[in-house]
């Protein structure tokens, strides 16, 4: 793309005038805060110290722990010994964790993709031409639904779901019915759909926003319906929006552990999404060798993820017109 | 074929603002029509009605003898080219001139071929591959015209057409614009707040104010004989000098200087009447020294205009404006002697204009059938 490379081409001379001989990036030897160095390096290292005390060292240990047969109490909680790269295998090997990640896949699907995006973008889509208090209402409701601690709405939805006393069977008319019981996974999708969309729905209205009013116009001129304005200028106008929503929604959904204060993970191991299943495995049956090599796995897989959409997202950067 | 015809068209928005207030109004088939007015006057809005985009509170509007008042704007054949020319930036210039036709199901081959065609009359052959944002302001309007005519609507809407160009883009534009509509010959409306735009273009004017037509006239009367203050203030790119008279013995009296009353208006203005006497500054000629019917003041702004200078004197009457030859020496702080053209020089009574338009106003630029509205 021609159009995109003058920026660079532009600041070339510059950086191969101050550093002979070198790769012209000029980046390294511009100092636009004129600290040098040494002071610039003093300003960073706190944030690096803290950095690596609470991200770096944890992962490092982590994936350290993977590698022993560490167990909470016992004699190997005493002298774990090295057993190598067996907790992978036997992890990859072993049912009970393609069964969490086949759940968690569909948490995270159900309820974040699917749920939290669509509902997100269609109160976003509704409320778009709406100013005043019903839109202030709305965002208000759903909000209130992101900004309450995970306890507390967990609380507020055993009380809902409840068996005997439960607002929804009242509701319904569909007494004894045991939401959490009979149907789990869709108990947990629903939960985390009304709890999450928040995030998806500001988003979503912010980049709505930027949509100029005169090319649905266009399209509406056209004789465009609702759907073809949504498919031919809405959606690749916003299409860095989605993606980027999409990454984060699916990030957290997969790394959410919330649905353990509602079902702890039952019944049976319905329930048992990744979070879950590695805190039953570390910390109620004491194998934290096996649970952290997991946890690696979980890195891994949100790694995977992650990548994904980065790609797609640049992919869309290089298809952009200048 | 495709005449527009409006009754009693009203729209009130939300809020009690009332952007357009009772307009009747008929634009013949294959005129090109200007809706004028400083910002907030409803013209937009007008235009924003024909289209579609807005709901009128009450009255109707016809296109091509069919009400169209309660029609979807994707059903009224109308296209409308917008200020920002609202391209698809995803889509190369081929796929947003066809897209009209996509949504009205026309086949890949054709569309393409169509799309072709058009930007072939545009002279946008070379670019038909590119993303909008590879091209110039000037190409990316003639793509969003392209896009207008490729399906062939009864109807153009032009909303502030020449406003994103730059000032000798504008000219070149103006002048394609005005030939490609001659070539078309399909009516076109367009909303301009730039009056120089609009006598350029137009076969006729509508002057708008606070959702009003003020005047409605071809480029020739609305700029000779402005209706009334706010047309004459309005119109012309030097503004006109209104200065307030009265009748005094056959001439008006404007704060000293006895001006000879216009032709034909002899009769009827009774003496010491108030009147506000209008004068182009293009129709003042200075005098070389004292002179009879004058208005007299001191040199104070001298502007060049490059083939001739714009001279503000301040005098009794207050500030007058006078569009001077480019040979003339002044300087500032020297009497001038500001000498009306007779036969330019205008009347208001009321902020109504006195004049007469002669039943044959100087040449109409309509094309075809001349019949007005």
């Amino acid at each position: 793309m021609p159009t995109t490379s003058p920026p660079d081409a532009g600041l070339a001379p510059r950086g191969a005038g101050g550093q002979a001989g070198a790769a012209p990036r000029p980046a390294r030897d511009r100092d636009a805060a004129g600290l040098g160095r040494p002071r610039a390096a003093a300003f960073v290292t706190p944030a690096l110290l803290l950095i690596a005390a609470f991200l770096v060292f944890p992962a490092l240990w982590t994936i350290y722990l993977g590698l022993t047969d560490y167990r909470l109490t016992g004699l190997a909680a005493a002298d774990p010994q090295m057993v190598g790269l067996d907790n992978f295998t036997d992890a990859l090997k072993d049912d009970s964790f393609s069964h969490s990640l086949g759940l968690t896949l569909q948490f995270v699907v159900g309820s974040a993709v699917i749920g939290q995006a669509g509902l997100g973008f269609l109160i976003a889509w509704v409320m778009r031409n709406r100013r005043g208090a019903l839109r202030r209402l709305v965002e208000a409701l759903v909000l209130t639904a992101w900004i309450l601690p995970s306890s507390v709405i967990a609380f507020l939805w055993i009380a809902l779901l409840d068996r005997d006393d439960g607002t929804l069977n009242a509701a319904l008319h569909t007494p004894g019915t045991a939401w959490l019981l009979e149907h789990p996974m869709l108990s947990i999708i629903v939960f985390n759909i009304w709890r999450g969309t928040a995030f998806s729905m500001m988003l979503y209205a912010a980049a709505l926003g930027n949509v100029p009013p005169s090319h649905l116009e266009t399209a509406r001129l056209a004789g465009a319906s609702g759907w073809q304005q949504l498919r031919d200028v809405v959606f690749p106008r916003i299409r860095g929006h989605i993606l980027t929503n999409l990454l984060l929604i699916s990030l957290w959904t997969f790394n959410d552990f919330t649905p353990f204060l509602l079902t702890s993970g039952g019944p049976e191991d319905k329930t048992e999404v990744m979070p879950v299943f590695i805190y039953k495995l570390a910390l109620s049956n004491g194998e934290l060798g096996f649970g952290a090599a997991i946890s690696v796995l979980m890195l891994l897989i949100n790694l995977v993820i992650a990548v994904v959409y980065m790609t797609l997202l640049r992919r869309r950067k290089e298809d952009a017109p200048a | 074929m495709a005449d527009i015809s409006m009754a009693a068209l009203t729209k009130v928005y939300p809020g009690g603002v009332r952007a357009l207030d009772g307009i009747d109004l008929t634009i013949a088939d294959g005129e090109f029509f200007a809706l004028l007015g400083p910002s907030g006057c409803g013209k937009t809005t007008l235009l924003r009605t024909l289209a579609g985009l807005e709901t009128a509170s009450s009255g109707s509007v016809g296109i091509g003898g069919r009400d169209v008042t309660a029609l979807p704007p994707g059903r009224r054949d109308v296209a409308m080219v917008f200020q920002d020319y609202a391209l698809f930036p995803h889509m190369s210039v081929s796929d947003n001139i066809a897209y009209p036709l996509r949504i009205q199901k026309v086949p890949g081959a054709t569309r393409r071929e169509k799309a072709a065609q058009t930007a072939a009359e545009l002279g946008l052959t070379d670019y038909l591959d590119r993303r909008p944002g590879q091209l110039s302001g000037g190409q990316q309007q003639r793509v969003a015209l392209a896009r207008a005519m490729a399906c062939h609507p009864q109807v153009f809407l032009f909303d502030e057409p020449l406003s994103n160009l730059d000032a000798r883009m504008r000219l070149e534009a103006r002048t394609f614009l005005k030939r490609l509509q001659r070539e078309l010959g399909v009516t076109t409306v367009f909303v301009t707040h730039d009056q120089a735009e609009a006598l350029a273009l137009a076969d006729r004017i509508a002057v708008m104010e606070s959702g009003r037509i003020r005047q409605l006239g071809t480029p020739a009367e609305v700029f000779r004989y402005p209706a009334n203050t706010f047309v004459a203030s309005f119109i012309g790119s030097t503004p006109m000098n209104l200065l307030d008279g009265q009748v005094a013995g056959g001439r008006i009296d404007v704060a000293g200087a006895l001006l000879p009353v216009p032709e034909g208006l002899e009769e009827g203005l009774a003496e010491g009447e108030k009147l506000v006497y209008g004068i182009r500054p293009e129709y003042l000629g200075l005098a070389e020294g004292p002179a009879e019917g004058a208005l007299r003041g001191a040199v104070r702004v001298v502007e060049n205009l490059g083939s001739a200078q714009l001279v503000t004197l301040e005098g009794e009457s207050g500030f007058v404006q006078a569009v001077v030859d480019e040979d003339r020496r002044l300087t500032p702080g020297e009497i001038g002697h500001a000498v009306p053209r007779r036969d330019r020089a205008l009347l208001y009574r009321d902020g109504e204009l006195l004049n007469r338009a002669p039943a044959e106003s100087g040449p109409a630029g309509r094309p075809g059938e001349g019949e007005a509205a």
